[in-house]
């Protein structure tokens, strides 16, 4: 079947018919926009989260005001909030795109999602350009306040190098959280809980408030699993050391490559989740 | 009503082609035995076949669990058939799926929302993934639930806000905005009063006569089968056990009393007393 290129497009009614892009980037664009209706439908809940957000990172610093003044001490804070911030914009970006399917199997409407004519990368690609965006705005009002709270000297950091790691770190996150969503697409409740569980063993791993040399070593290996740890611990090197950009490039390129990997094998193993549960019946079932 | 797009001109789907072709379709979901503790395999669709000509609305009556809704996913492309084909426009749902969900959408009994977002917000969602702009949209949502009784300042309100039968209407809205040319309506007017159950059915004869739509609308509303439908499939435990007009139906089954409550009733193998001692006994 070919589509004729002299019709208008039958749903825009425009003269000139949508191209295949054109019509992706709207699915896009709609799952962006209907998150941020969400939000804004659930702004109570999004002020306590925040304000939740901001005194635990607060808290954690606050840790480090613990010992003697001096150099110490403030390295300490800033290590402690470097923690507390990419935990806090790394965790958001797993459960936005794990917790994206699980939502709409509560609200029931991820038949109609599932339905649409798009393909399955648009719908995780609408999900993931979210998590971004969300990620990013939560953690800067999270930096804002630990900015006013802590007085503490940052002159040697190279932010340049911190925001590349954390922009590469940001792919393989995505592609994590495209392989955790697969959890709940086979099993609402049982592969929420299991996203829980993955998510608490990242963050123990993953060195986020100590250097993961102070693991137990029956465990400490997994840390070189976690892509997180290898986040924490460059944009730190980046802040508290002044790591340059240049100095940072290659991790950046392997955290990128990680993710590069993860992202098609999270949408390869999407689609085989996706053609069980429409096998077994699994998206809903009734009748 | 609004201009009616051509979905299916930019296809080159030829006019003789049915609108659905069902071949042979088989569907197993297996269920926990709650006397021996161990899985096992039941039938839901028990291999159906069926051709529904373009314009035509099809009635699909049978008990719950007869397989209506199992049915109309697969059509949808909700569930993969174990067996047997199931075709729209001539393309098969399995290897032309984004194809096939450009020239379809569905109403399911439960209106499926994000609750806490408004009518507008969730037809903005929902047609965007079909690349509608939301201008057009919220333009032709309007009209729609205007022409269904609901007042276009509805839109504005949270769906969680909205009677049963309100979100029903902007249900099928959602799907109409998608401009089907296969409609499924899955009991779209389950649980909805009588005058907005009359005018969704006048709804669905305007949308057949203005769209060039071909309906398949699974119900328990004998009356709705008997008034709105061309045809009537009968389904009884994943079978059809007949699909014909309606007055056919009645000639052949309806007994004395010539109704299609005693049609169903032949058919699934009840009586109508046995049906209402069950229902007193619920």
């Amino acid at each position: 079947m070919q589509a004729s290129e002299s019709r208008p497009d039958p749903l825009s009614g425009r003269r000139r018919p949508l191209s295949a892009l054109e019509r992706e980037l709207r699915a896009v664009w709609a799952l962006v926009r209907r998150n941020f209706h969400l939000i804004r439908r659930y702004l109570g809940w999004e002020i306590v989260f925040l304000f939740y957000n901001v005194v635990n990172t607060l808290t954690i610093g606050l840790i480090g005001l613990a010992l003697p003044a001096g150099a110490a001490r403030n390295r300490e804070v800033v290590y402690l909030a470097i923690g507390a911030l990419l935990w806090n914009f790394l965790s958001i970006l797993f459960q936005e795109v794990s917790n994206s399917v699980q939502w709409e199997r509560w609200e029931g409407t991820i038949e109609y999602s599932f339905m649409a004519p798009i393909h399955r990368l648009t719908y995780l690609l609408g999900v993931c350009v979210w998590a971004v965006l969300y990620g990013l705005v939560r953690t800067m009002v999270v930096l804002v306040g630990v900015a006013l709270f802590f007085h503490v000297s940052i002159a040697r950091a190279d932010l340049a190098g911190a925001g590349l790691v954390l922009l590469a770190s940001s792919v393989p996150f995505i592609g994590l959280g495209l392989i955790a969503a697969i959890l709940p697409l086979l099993s609402t409740e049982r592969g929420a809980q299991a996203t829980q569980v993955i998510q608490g063993v990242l963050l123990l791993i993953s060195g986020v408030y100590y250097p993961v040399s102070v693991l137990p070593g029956w465990i400490s290996w997994a840390s070189v699993l976690s892509p997180a740890t290898y986040t924490l611990e460059y944009v730190r090197s980046t802040i508290l050391n002044g790591a340059s950009v240049r100095g940072v490039l290659p991790i950046s390129g392997l955290l990128l490559l990680w993710g590069v990997v993860l992202i098609p094998v999270g949408l390869a193993l999407f689609m085989w989740a996706e053609r069980h549960a429409l096998r077994v019946g699994a998206l809903k079932r009734n009748g | 009503m609004a201009t009616v797009p051509d979905m299916l001109g930019p296809l080159n789907i030829s006019a003789d082609t049915p609108a659905l072709r069902i071949r042979g379709v088989e569907k197993h979901f297996r269920e926990k035995d709650p006397e021996t503790g161990r899985w096992r395999p039941v039938a839901a669709v028990a291999g159906l076949d069926l051709e529904v000509p373009r314009g035509e609305i099809l009635g699909i009556l049978g008990p719950n669990g007869s397989g209506k809704s199992t049915l109309i996913r697969l059509v949808a492309t909700l569930l993969l058939a174990d067996r047997g084909r199931v075709e729209v426009f001539g393309l098969d749902v399995e290897r032309n799926r984004l194809l096939v969900r450009r020239l379809i959408n569905r109403v399911s009994v439960e209106a499926s929302f994000f609750k806490k977002l408004t009518a507008a917000e969730n037809l903005a969602y929902a047609t965007g993934l079909y690349g509608v702009p939301n201008r057009v949209a919220q333009a032709r949502a309007r009209e729609i639930l205007e022409r269904l009784g609901l007042p276009a300042k509805k839109l504005s309100v949270p769906l969680e806000q909205l009677s049963r039968g309100q979100q029903q209407k902007v249900a099928i809205a959602r799907a109409l905005l998608t401009s089907p040319t296969l409609m499924l309506l899955d009991e779209p007017t389950t649980g909805l009063d009588p005058k907005s159950r009359r005018e969704v059915q006048e709804f669905v004869l305007e949308v057949r006569a203005t769209h060039d739509a071909t309906i398949v609308i699974s119900t328990h509303d004998m009356d709705e089968a008997d008034r709105i439908c061309d045809r009537v499939a009968i389904i009884n435990a994943g079978r059809f056990a007949a699909i014909d007009r309606s007055d056919r139906l009645k000639a052949r089954w309806g007994g004395s009393a010539g109704t299609m409550e005693q049609v169903f009733f032949t058919l699934i193998g009840e009586h109508l007393d046995e049906a209402d001692a069950e229902e007193g006994g619920d």
